[in-house]
């Protein structure tokens, strides 16, 4: 056979890495092309995106390579940073992954691919995992609910301030925080407070007068001391306060819990348990509270409900508590949580099991007291009385020199002062490190370990010894072996759909592939065993990868200068918002605070603008869903003197380039307000588009949509805001006397730096061609769905040639009314079809929204159009009087094996249509676990916690 | 309640001397859908028309409503904390809210008949 003649640079194929992200092949993509009428994909991008906004130039970005290349550039860049051994602590401690939840989570697409659980039905697996953890939580603070996860522990004592401000009947304005609070949180809760015009004194809390709507008490205290709060709790409670508490996880298993010492709140992380220290995060964060409080609870919460045929099934309760709902009067932004670190953190504990917990608890203790010991036999006592895990101790003029003993033996302490060194102990700490720490503080000591923990005796004062027991349900003491661990995983992972599975198509949320090269560094030690606060010089292989980041996502965005501080969508919109106001003081202008947004907006805008004090100002939609310039120019002008800022997502929510974006800018910019581009839909401009050049001032990006980190099932996100030159300054601060003055926003300097190689691998290995590429096949697949569906559904909304851009609307609505069939009927239908639904209800209630994104190929795309259009069959079959409306496979959907294979059988179809209606379903067939949830019985019922086995009779 | 008044905003008001009874139409409780949860105002509590005085939700929506007079509660529907479906199956009769006992006497003219605001449904419909 005559074999074309190749060059050793096509035989490299230095470009396979985007053939392997793109999903439609070459010759894919010109068929589907051809079915548009197009030739090329530069024709059809030329149709969707407005030209006035079109890039002239390629991406100021390197071509892409290899994924072996790329992963041995970073193991370079892997290698500058030197991992020490740490005892800083302060809420970053070293803990040990259990391998086995490692690789079958960590490491396991069924778990991070997945979304959030918002379709129960599909998502039983992580939503009992969540169960898991917020039993945990309750269990070990003693309270009554907990929610399944907060961003970090400062952004947790933030809500838990704001949640005390909204409940309190205190007329104080006033919040009292511990000062031997872990700095951070201090910070961000100043962050927060600012704008709410809240008042926070930081004081010792002996201090307390009683005059403060609510209290943060740290437990133990960043010093290490155990202190006994019930009577500083009993004090802000009678003047109408509430009591927060930011308790240590691990602490709470040997300690007596906040709700028994009267606590109203308790936050905190639970990074300890099992989850890398990553650099400062992503962790799990936790608020747990009083049952009182459940419906100003922020976040995420799952709940035990029952499904169409009675049985317990689990779903997100009270969501009316939520930005999507309540807008700007939602008890918090927070959009993504921590899912993916709350189940490690929640399987950590069900692998453990209590005794396991309490060995863990009682080592770390022992060890401290033990090290205590020896130091107070060389005359260098603890200045605190009682402690945990932590000492500190007062080092006086040795102290800087043993600190830099200590890094010549790879070890980092705490250098509070010039005179005070902190430390603390924890899971991964051996008798010999206590030793050395001996040998580093102490010079000659001659003491024996064994001798000296023969002696010692507990440091936890009698009143504050833990008397009840905790983690009793069976899921905590059931899974002990490995063996029975890796079955429960697999057992809660096959009962979900995540991208292992199936395309998920969800609009907005862009569920694209998240590569293994890509996921692979985040388990390197040089990334996971960072300490947030390890010595500058120890951290420059962190610091090369995320400057090297930043100007990449400038490059892609063109902004001026990006923060990878804020660790979830939400809280780049947060921090956007605050660079804004923070610039507008700057200028004398701190009266600008009004903020337009499209009633087409997602949820979190207004709510985050909310937070930062601003009042929203609707701007009406058209019919098209474009914002109306019309509406826009009357209020722009009625504000002008107090316009602060626009919050513009683009491509709109709508899934339509919007012609008139430039001149939404300019209409704001000429009142004195400042752009903010939501860039929740940037996966339709990279490469094509930049909101830094056509008319942002700052944009939030969601690296978990358009970067391809994985949703985790409900987070870890990253969102770094991107801004221009004028805003640079007001940028979080990441450390101390640096450029950035903003205020901080997340507890780490850079949010969840452990899981930002992932975005590094994927720009790197895509080059400016693979990342255009990938913009123009996500517009070019969403756009041959909606032509393959439009015969049967009508498209909601279409840009200026009748193209959509990454995503498209199914105007279902229709159907509602002529048949009866509604959206959730198609959304549940289309799981037994093995689908997860597309985004339902929004940005139009009662549409689906579908975004295909760049991954999928041509045959899954092809494999959902065809059971979408199976479904409008079956819809038709129900119009045409085949079914009746209460009999039908669509309002029964989904079907569970038990329903399916049940001895008795009366329904208006057959089984066969009801679980394999579609040929190709019977070489691969999705079961769902239960039928479709009873939202209502849920929320009328709230129970959060591990059911007892009665509720499974 | 042929003699209650109606608001736009989708609310029952019915005068009985100086005390006014306060509850949802049946078309607010059909938007709504299922109700989960109704927060009555306190006991005692001032309110102004338009304070925000209840809150009724439902699994996917969130309704404040509002005080369509001065006055103070005299009463509230304690029935509605057990059983909050009673707003969805008797929206106007076991499903009522709150009682105001007037502050300020009644101006019906800021108010729709049943026959106006069944006109007012179809205008908006």
């Amino acid at each position: 056979m005559l074999q074309k003649k190749r060059t050793l640079a096509e035989l490299q194929n230095a470009a396979e890495f985007i053939a392997r992200h793109v999903g439609p092949s070459t010759d894919e993509q010109q068929q589907m092309l051809s079915t548009l009428g197009c030739t090329n994909l530069q024709q059809l991008t030329a149709q969707v995106v407005p030209k006035a906004i079109a890039m002239a130039d390629d991406l100021a970005i390197v071509d892409g390579c290899t994924e072996a290349q790329a992963l041995a550039e970073l193991r370079e860049i892997a290698g500058h940073n030197r991992v020490f051994k740490s005892f800083i602590g302060q809420g970053y401690y070293g803990t040990i992954t259990p391998n086995v939840i490692q690789r079958n989570i960590l490491e396991n697409p069924a778990w991070y691919t997945a979304y959030t659980p918002y379709q129960p039905e599909i998502s039983q697996g992580r939503l009992e995992a969540l169960i898991n953890f917020q039993t945990m939580i309750s269990d070990l603070t003693g309270m009554e609910i907990s929610n399944s996860s907060m961003l970090d522990e400062g952004t947790a004592a933030a809500e838990a301030m704001a949640l005390c401000q909204r409940m309190s009947k205190s007329k104080s304005s006033r919040f009292f925080v511990d000062s031997d609070c872990l700095p951070q949180t201090i910070d961000v809760i100043k962050t927060r407070a600012e704008p709410m015009d809240i008042e926070v004194v930081v004081a010792d809390p002996a201090s307390f007068s009683g005059d403060a709507f609510g209290i943060l008490l740290q437990y133990p205290g960043a010093s290490g001391e155990v202190r006994d709060f019930r009577e500083i709790i009993g004090k802000v409670q009678a003047q109408k306060g509430l009591a927060v508490m930011a308790a240590d996880i691990l602490s709470l298993v040997l300690l007596e819990s906040p709700g028994s010492l009267g606590a109203d709140v308790a936050i905190g992380t639970t990074q300890r348990f099992g989850v890398p220290l990553g650099f400062g995060g992503p962790h799990a964060g936790y608020m747990a509270i009083r049952e009182a409080y459940k419906r100003n609870l922020p976040g995420r919460l799952v709940g035990l409900s029952q499904d169409a045929n009675g049985d317990p099934a689990y779903r997100l309760a009270l969501q009316t508590r939520e930005q999507h709902i309540r807008r700007e009067k939602a008890t918090s932004n927070i959009c993504t949580a921590q899912v993916l670190l709350a189940v490690i953190a929640g399987m950590y504990a069900v692998y453990h099991g209590p005794e396991g917990l309490q060995r863990i608890a009682q080592r770390v203790h022992l060890l401290t007291c033990v090290l205590a010991q020896g130091l107070r036999l060389n005359k260098m006592v603890p200045t605190n009385k009682y402690w945990f895990d932590t000492l500190t101790l007062h080092t006086g003029k040795r102290t800087e020199q043993i600190v830099a003993t200590a890094e010549e033996r790879e070890i980092n302490l705490r250098q509070i002062d010039a005179e005070h060194i902190g430390l603390s102990i924890d899971e991964t700490t051996s008798s010999d490190d206590i030793v050395t720490l001996w040998d580093i503080l102490l010079g000659e000591h001659g003491l024996n370990l064994d001798a000296v923990t023969a002696e010692v005796a507990s440091s936890v004062p009698d009143d504050l010894i833990r008397t009840d027991g905790f983690l009793s349900h069976p899921r905590f003491n059931s899974y002990h072996s490995e063996t029975e661990m890796l079955r429960y995983l697999r057992r809660l992972a096959d009962k979900d759909i995540a991208l292992d599975r199936a395309m998920i198509p969800l609009g907005s949320c862009t569920m694209k592939l998240n590569a293994t090269a890509e996921m692979l560094p985040i388990t390197w030690p040089e990334f996971s065993n960072m300490h947030p606060f390890a010595p500058i010089d120890q951290t420059a292989g962190y610091r090369l990868m995320i400057d090297q980041l930043e100007s990449m996502l400038c490059a892609a965005t063109g902004y001026d200068a990006m923060s990878l501080q804020p660790n979830a969508g939400s809280q780049g919109e947060y921090a956007g918002l605050l660079a804004i106001r923070g610039y507008h003081e700057s200028r004398g202008d701190a009266h600008r605070t009004m903020c337009l947004i499209p009633s087409s907006a997602h949820g979190t805008n207004p709510a985050s603008a909310q937070m930062c004090g601003m009042k929203v100002v609707l701007v009406k939609c058209d019919d098209q869903g474009n914002v109306d310039i019309a509406d826009l120019k009357e209020k722009a002008a009625a504000h002008s003197q107090n316009l602060a800022a626009i919050m513009v997502t683009y491509p709109s929510t709508h899934g339509v380039f919007e012609e008139g974006i430039k001149e939404i800018c300019q209409i704001v910019h000429d009142h004195g307000g400042q752009v903010y581009i939501d860039g929740a839909n940037l996966n339709a401009m990279v490469g094509v588009c930049q909101p830094g050049k056509f008319g942002g001032d700052v944009s939030h990006l969601n690296l978990h949509k358009t970067f391809c980190i994985p949703h985790g099932g409900g987070g870890p996100g990253v969102g770094p805001i991107g801004v221009g030159e004028h805003l640079a300054p007001f940028l979080p601060k990441e450390s101390e006397g640096g450029e950035r003055r903003g205020a901080q926003v997340s507890a780490a300097p850079f949010g969840s730096a452990s899981i930002l190689p992932i975005t590094w691998m994927y720009i790197r290995m895509m080059g400016r061609v693979g990342l255009k590429q990938a913009t123009e096949v996500a517009i070019l697949n969403a756009n041959y769905i909606a032509n393959r569906l439009q015969e049967h559904y009508q498209v909601l909304y279409t840009g200026a040639n009748g193209r959509v851009a990454h995503e498209c609307i199914l105007d279902v609505r229709p159907i509602k009314d002529d048949v009866g069939i509604s959206v959730d009927d198609i959304a549940k239908r289309l799981i037994d079809y093995g689908f997860h639904a597309p985004t339902m209800s929004f940005p139009v209630s009662g549409t689906l929204m579908i975004e295909p994104t760049e991954s999928e190929s041509m045959a899954e795309l092809d494999r959902f159009c065809d059971a979408m259009i199976a479904i409008k069959n079956e819809v038709n079959q129900v119009a045409n009087g085949e079914f009746q409306l209460d009999d039908n496979p669509l309002v029964s959907a989904p079907h569970t094996a038990a329903i399916v294979t049940a001895d008795n059988w009366t329904r208006a179809y057959s089984r066969s249509q009801a679980a394999y209606p579609m040929d190709s379903l019977r070489d691969y067939k999705y079961w769902p676990p239960v039928g479709r949830l009873d939202n209502v019985f849920g929320d009328r019922n709230l129970i959060c916690s591990c059911p007892s086995m009665s509720d499974y009779e | 309640m042929s003699k209650a008044v109606y608001t736009q905003d989708h609310e029952w008001v019915l005068i009985e001397d100086d005390v006014a009874t306060i509850g949802v139409t049946e078309f607010a409780q059909e938007q709504l859908g299922d109700v989960v949860f109704v927060e009555l105002p306190e006991l005692g509590a001032e309110l102004s028309a338009g304070d925000e005085a209840a809150v009724v939700e439902s699994v996917k929506a969130a309704g404040e409503i509002n005080s369509p007079l001065n006055g103070i509660v005299l009463a509230v529907n304690e029935a509605l904390i057990q059983s909050p479906d009673l707003l969805n199956s008797a929206p106007q009769t076991d499903g009522w809210m709150f009682k105001l006992s007037l502050t300020d006497g009644l101006d019906v003219s800021k108010f729709m008949s049943s026959d106006e605001y069944q006109q007012f449904l179809v205008s908006n419909d």
